[in-house]
C-alpha cells in the first residue's frame, strides 16, 4: 500500500478534540523509514495525543495517519501488528518478572513458544536485564523500567518503535543509558523511531529530525542543524577581562556584528550574529589596549532558542505552565 | 479469535494472584467470619426476657394462672417472672426497659371465671423488639390455650371431670437445645459461600481492574492486537478461576464448621462444583459489565458495600425470598447471587440431586452469556 515512497509514517492533517479543547491541531508530517524522529514540547503540547492516534489508542476526530503502510482508523489491527510502543505511563506489571512480562506481551502479539525462547533472552541481554530477568519489575530501580518496556515493545520485532518521553525522570547515566539503547536500536536494520521529550539535549543528541510542537500545533521541523541555523544569529561570547578601562563595555559595543553587551558577575556577555568574528576583533581590540583576557568562550544556538524563536516561548518557561505532571486525563 | 491471547491474559491475572495470597485470604476470611458470628448471633433461642406479673384478683384462679407460667418458665427459660403488687409500678418499669412486657390479672379475673364472662388478662409488651415480640406472644398463645383446655366450654366455671391432657409445647423447643446454633449456620452457609465469591469478583475482577487501568497497565496490551473480546473472556475466566477457588474452600470449611453430612460426598461434590463455576463466571462477567466504563479507582471500593447489600441480602441468603414485598422480589429474580443460594442450599440442606439444581445452572449461563456480551458492546477498545 505504502511502497512507492519510504516513509514509515505518514500523518495528514490529524486532528484531536476534547470537547471544545483542541489537543492536535490538523498536524502533518511523514517519518522516514529508518530514521530517529522526536516530537520536542512542552507539557500539554499534545505529544501524546499525537501518539496515541499513530498507534490506535485514541480515534482521530478528523485526518489520516498511516503508519507501515496501515491506516490506523480502517486497519489498527495491521497497525498494532507493525508497531512497538512504550507509552508515557509504565505499563509493565509489577508485580511479575521480567521474563514473565515479557512472555505474556509476546504471547499477546502470537509468537510461538519456539520464538519467545529464542528473542526473550536476547533482548533481556540487549537491555543489560539478564541478570534481572527472573526478579519482580516492581523491584527494579528508575533506570531498569524503561530499558525493559523497550524489550517488550520490540518482542514480536516491530518495523517502528513509538517511545513517549522514553527518560522523563531518569537520572543522567540512565538516560545516556537509554539513549545508546536507542541509538544501538537504530543501527539495528529498518527500525523507525518516533520519540517525544521535552529535553532539548536529548531530542539534538538523538533524534535526526525533530517537529517541535507547541499547543497542538507543529511549529517547526527539520533536522537539528538546519533547525538551528534557521534562528538568526544569537551567538553569545563570554568573557574575562584584567583591568578593563572605564568606557571599556562601550568600546565592546562598537565591534563588529555586536548587538549588546551586559556584565554579570565579572563575566561580560556580548551578543553577537557571529561569534568567531567578534571573539577575533575582541582581541585586537584587547591587545590594542593592554587589556588582559582571562577567558573567552562561544556559545552557539542551542535547541532551546530555537524553540523559542519558533514559539516564542523558552521552553523552561513553557514546562513550567504545566509544571504539576497530572497524568489523570490519560485514562478517562 | 486466538485462544492463547485469552490465556495470555488469563496467566498474567493467574501469576499475579498467586504471588499475593491476599486476596485469596481477605475474600475468605470475611464470609467466614460473617457465617460464624451470624451463624452464631441468630441461631439462638432467646432466653430470661423479664416479664412483670400484676396479680389483682389474689384468687385460686389467678393462682393456677401464675402456676401456668412458671410450668412455662421452667422448661426453656424464655422468660423470666417478677412479681409486681401495682399496675402502675409494672408500667414504670415496662416504660424504662426494666421488664418487656406485663401481665395484668385485673381484681374481677376468678368472678368473670365463674360467670363464664369472658375472663381476661391483659398482656402489655414493649413491641420495639420484634424478634423479642414474636417469642412472647408465642408463649402466651400457647398459655392461654393451656388455660382454656382446662375449662368445660359448656358449663361455666366447672372443670371438666378429665382435664384434656395437658400438651407441653415446649418439648420440641427442648430438642433444639440441644444443637443450639448448628441450623441457623447450615442455613447461612449458601449465603457466605456466595459471598466469597462475590468478593474474589469484587477485588479481583473490579478493584485490581480499576486500579490496572488507572496505573496504566492496560495501556500495554491495548497496543497489541488483542481483541476486545479476548481481553474481556480472559479477565472473567481468571476472576471466574478465583472465585471457584474462594468457593470451594469456603463450601469445605464452612461445610465442616456448620457440620454438614457427607460433606465429601463424590456425587454431591460435582453437582457442588456446577453451581460454584457457573456462579463464578456469572458473578465475574456481572461486576466486569458494572465496571466496563469506570476508571476511577475509588469508585468499586465506595459501591461494595452497596453492591454486597443489594446482591447478598435480596437473595435468600438469610431470610427466605417468599418473606419479600414484590419491588424485593423483583431485585431477587435479576441477582445471580439468588440463583446460587438456591442451588446451593439445595445441596447441602436437602442433599437435592441434579433436577434441583439444573435450572439455577442454566440461568447463572444463560446471565453469563447476556452479561458478557453486554461487556464487549460497552467495552472501549481505545483511550
Ligand atoms: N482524554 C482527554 N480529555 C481531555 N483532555 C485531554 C485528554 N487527553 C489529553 N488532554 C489534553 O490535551 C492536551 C495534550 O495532552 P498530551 O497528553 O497529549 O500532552 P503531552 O504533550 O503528551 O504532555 P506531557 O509532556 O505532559 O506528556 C493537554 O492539555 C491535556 O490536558
Ligand atoms: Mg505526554
Amino acid at each position: 500500500m505504502n511502497t512507492e515512497n519510504n516513509n514509515a509514517i505518514e500523518v495528514i492533517k490529524l486532528k484531536k478534540q476534547f470537547g471544545d479543547f483542541v489537543a492536535v491541531n490538523e498536524v502533518s508530517f511523514s517519518v522516514h523509514t529508518g530514521e530517529i524522529f522526536g516530537l520536542l514540547g512542552p507539557n500539554g503540547a499534545g505529544k501524546t495525543t499525537l501518539i496515541r492516534m499513530m498507534t490506535t489508542l485514541t480515534p482521530p476526530t478528523s485526518g489520516k495517519a498511516v503508519v507501515g503502510g496501515h491506516d490506523v482508523v480502517s486497519d489498527a489491527d495491521g497497525v498494532r501488528h507493525a508497531i512497538g510502543v512504550i507509552p508515557q505511563a509504565l505499563t509493565s506489571d509489577p508485580e511479575l518478572t521480567a521474563r514473565e512480562n515479557m512472555a505474556i506481551h509476546a504471547k499477546l502479539y502470537g509468537l510461538t513458544s519456539a520464538e519467545r525462547q529464542r528473542l526473550i533472552p536476547s533482548l533481556l541481554e540487549s537491555v543489560g536485564l539478564t541478570e534481572f530477568a527472573d526478579k519482580l519489575v516492581g523491584s527494579f530501580s528508575g533506570g531498569m523500567r524503561p530499558r525493559l518496556e523497550i524489550a517488550r515493545g520490540l518482542v514480536h520485532s516491530p518495523k517502528i518503535l513509538f517511545l513517549d518521553e522514553p527518560t522523563t525522570g531518569l537520572d543522567p547515566v540512565s538516560r545516556t543509558a537509554v539513549w545508546e539503547m536507542i541509538n544501538k536500536l537504530k543501527e539495528s536494520a529498518g527500525l523507525t523511531i518516533l520519540l517525544t521529550t521535552h529535553y532539548m539535549d536529548e531530542a539534538d543528541r538523538l533524534c535526526d529530525r525533530i517537529a517541535i510542537v507547541d499547543h497542538g500545533l507543529l511549529a517547526a521541523l527539520d533536522t537539528p542543524t538546519r533547525l538551528k541555523d534557521s534562528v538568526p544569529g544569537t551567538d553569545i561570547v563570554k568573557a574575562e577581562f584584567d583591568n578593563p578601562p572605564a568606557n571599556w563595555n562601550a568600546a565592546l559595543e562598537k565591534l563588529d556584528g555586536v548587538s549588546t553587551v551586559t556584565a554579570q558577575d565579572g563575566v561580560t556577555h556580548i551578543a553577537s550574529n557571529s561569534g568567531p568574528l567578534t571573539v577575533g576583533a575582541l582581541m585586537d581590540l584587547a591587545r590594542e589596549h593592554h587589556v588582559g583576557v582571562r577567558r573567552v568562550s562561544v556559545q552557539g544556538t542551542t535547541l532551546d532558542d530555537v524553540f523559542l524563536y519558533y514559539t516564542g516561548r523558552q521552553l523552561r518557561e513553557a514546562a513550567s505552565e504545566t509544571l504539576r505532571r497530572d497524568l489523570s486525563h490519560l485514562y478517562k | 479469535m486466538k485462544f492463547q491471547r485469552i490465556f495470555a491474559i488469563i496467566e498474567r491475572d493467574m501469576r499475579k494472584f498467586f504471588r499475593s495470597p491476599a486476596l485469596m485470604m481477605s475474600s475468605m476470611i470475611f464470609p467466614l467470619m460473617q457465617l460464624i458470628v451470624l451463624g452464631y448471633a441468630f441461631g439462638g433461642k432467646i432466653k430470661g426476657i423479664k416479664i412483670a406479673v400484676v396479680d389483682e384478683d389474689r384468687s385460686a384462679a389467678s393462682r393456677d394462672v401464675r402456676q401456668r407460667f412458671d410450668a412455662i418458665v421452667a422448661g426453656p427459660q424464655t422468660m423470666k417472672i417478677e412479681d409486681y403488687n401495682s399496675l402502675s409500678d409494672a408500667e414504670t418499669d415496662l416504660r424504662t426497659g426494666f421488664v418487656r412486657a406485663v401481665v395484668y390479672i385485673p381484681v374481677d379475673f376468678s368472678r368473670r371465671m365463674e360467670e363464664g364472662n369472658r375472663p381476661r388478662i391483659a398482656f402489655i409488651e414493649d413491641n420495639t423488639d420484634n424478634f423479642v415480640t414474636s417469642e412472647l406472644l408465642t408463649r402466651m398463645q400457647s398459655l392461654v390455650q393451656d388455660i382454656n383446655q382446662g375449662l368445660n366450654p359448656f358449663q361455666p366455671g366447672q372443670r371438666l371431670a378429665v382435664a384434656a391432657p395437658r400438651l407441653n409445647p415446649l418439648v420440641d423447643l427442648q430438642i433444639v437445645e440441644v444443637y443450639p446454633y448448628i441450623e441457623y449456620i447450615k442455613y447461612l452457609l449458601s449465603g457466605s459461600i456466595a459471598m466469597s465469591i462475590f468478593i474474589v469478583a469484587m477485588i479481583g475482577g473490579g478493584i485490581t481492574f480499576i486500579d490496572d487501568k488507572s496505573r496504566g497497565l492496560h495501556e500495554g496490551y491495548l497496543v497489541t492486537p488483542i481483541k476486545k473480546s479476548e481481553l474481556i473472556l480472559g479477565l472473567i475466566f481468571s476472576g471466574a478461576f478465583k472465585g471457584l477457588m474462594a468457593g470451594t474452600t469456603i463450601t469445605l470449611i464452612g461445610g465442616l464448621i456448620a457440620g454438614i453430612s457427607r460433606l465429601w460426598d463424590p456425587v454431591r461434590l460435582v453437582y457442588l462444583g456446577m453451581v460454584l463455576t457457573t456462579t463464578s463466571v456469572a458473578m465475574l462477567s456481572f461486576m466486569f459489565l458494572l465496571m466496563v466504563r469506570v476508571s476511577d479507582p475509588l469508585v468499586p471500593r465506595a459501591i461494595f458495600g452497596v453492591l454486597n447489600t443489594l446482591l447478598y441480602f435480596p437473595s435468600g441468603a438469610i431470610y427466605p425470598i417468599e418473606g419479600f414485598p414484590v419491588w424485593l422480589r423483583w431485585i431477587s429474580y435479576i441477582d445471580p447471587f439468588t440463583y446460587a443460594v438456591h442451588g446451593l442450599k439445595a445441596l447441602l440442606l436437602k442433599d437435592a440431586g441434579f433436577q434441583a439444581i439444573y435450572s439455577d445452572v442454566l440461568i447463572l449461563i444463560g446471565f453469563s452469556v447476556v452479561l458478557v456480551g453486554l461487556s464487549v458492546a460497552f467495552f472501549r477498545r481505545q483511550i
